[in-house]
């Protein structure tokens, strides 16, 4: 058996109840159900998470590294849109 | 002489040790990365089991034996795992030389684990308060041991010519020795009687059912009843388990008492 022919997949891991998902890695999978059931085994066996979606790689679209200066620049100099001016009481872990 | 209580818990102890050992041997054998891991999760979680059964049956014996001493330092006539369960991961199904056969792994893990986590779920409640506990962990394992070797047998069986043939060959070739799972013995019906245990004849018809639908997605026909029994449960074991115990057991013979 080969994973040759196999698609990749992006896998995504919610750490806890509330927080959103994240990017952890990918896999090679027969299909999606693999690819899920790989993610567990491959990607949460030390508890990182509760919940795993699972997308083809393919299935993407990624902005062009070429044009990272046109897409992201010119927010670099727009202060008044940064949330940076409110102070966050300590409570508020994840923000 | 164990007791039955004791014996009973070494058949379940020696299957999830026994099998465990087996899966890890495809540790680094994978048939791909993520399934290498996989194998290796599932055998893990077994030799966990194993563990905890050994210990208690350790408590119970009153010899001061640990899980190690009944690991590592019990002779193959005193296991008592099923005979499919040390059958190795290959064999020479078409006259050729044994070879490790995924085939091999998966069918048995579908064979085995669907009746390992019914028995799981039947001794939830026995009146055994730690086999209880134990069984209540390790149905959540079983379960998962079943769903994903199911999930392989399906697509394996349902997949290429050559797939197909491997499942079929290696269904055929353990299908015998299910038989086995379900041969109760004075031992297993006096843990029924006291509500310890189960009486594993009982679990035949919904085992039956389970596989077939399995076997059925699969595209892989239930092969005809043999007449033979195993005796691994018994104490009697095929050639094979000496030969996994020479190398499960090697450490602890040539450095008794070692640790790190």
């Amino acid at each position: 058996m080969s994973t040759r022919d196999w698609p990749l997949f992006e896998v995504f891991i919610r750490s806890k109840q509330g927080l959103d998902h994240k990017h952890c890695g990918s896999l090679h999978a027969p299909d999606a159900t693999m690819a899920l059931r790989m993610a567990r085994d491959v990607y949460t066996r030390r508890q990182e998470g509760i919940s795993i979606w699972v997308v083809l790689s393919s299935a993407i679209i990624a902005s062009d590294p070429g044009s990272k200066d046109s897409m992201f620049d010119p927010a670099a100099d727009k202060i008044y849109r940064h949330p940076t001016f409110y102070k966050l009481p300590d409570e508020v872990d994840y923000m | 002489m164990n007791t039955p209580h004791v014996e009973y818990l070494f058949r379940l102890a020696d299957n999830s040790l026994i099998l465990g050992q087996r899966l890890a041997e495809w540790c680094g054998h994978g048939p791909a990365l993520e399934e290498d891991i996989a194998l290796t999760n599932v055998a893990l979680d077994l030799i966990g089991q194993a563990r905890l059964l050994l210990s208690h049956a350790g408590r119970i014996e009153g010899n001061g034996r640990d899980e190690d001493a009944l690991a590592f330092l019990r002779g193959a006539p005193e296991f008592r795992n099923l005979t499919m369960i040390e059958l190795p991961n290959g064999f020479p199904l078409d006259g050729g030389t044994e070879q490790r056969d995924f085939a091999v792994a998966i069918v048995r893990n579908v064979l085995f684990s669907t009746f390992q986590s019914m028995q799981w779920q039947m001794l939830a409640s026995s009146s055994d308060g730690e086999l209880s506990a134990i069984a209540m962990k390790s149905l959540k394992e079983a379960r998962y041991h079943e769903e994903h070797a199911a999930e392989w047998l399906v697509r394996l069986g349902d997949g290429t010519d050559e797939s197909h043939r491997r499942v079929d060959a290696a269904l055929k070739a353990l299908w015998p020795y299910a038989a086995e799972f379900f041969v109760a013995d004075d031992i297993e019906r006096a843990m029924a009687a006291t509500g310890v245990g189960v009486d594993p004849s009982a679990l035949e018809a919904s085992w039956r059912e389970s596989v077939s639908a399995i076997l059925e997605r699969a595209m892989l026909e239930v092969p005809a009843p043999s007449a033979m029994r195993s005796t691994g449960k018994f104490g009697v074991h095929s050639e094979h388990l000496g030969f996994l115990l020479a190398e499960m057991q090697s450490l602890q013979r040539a450095f008794p008492g070692g640790a790190w």
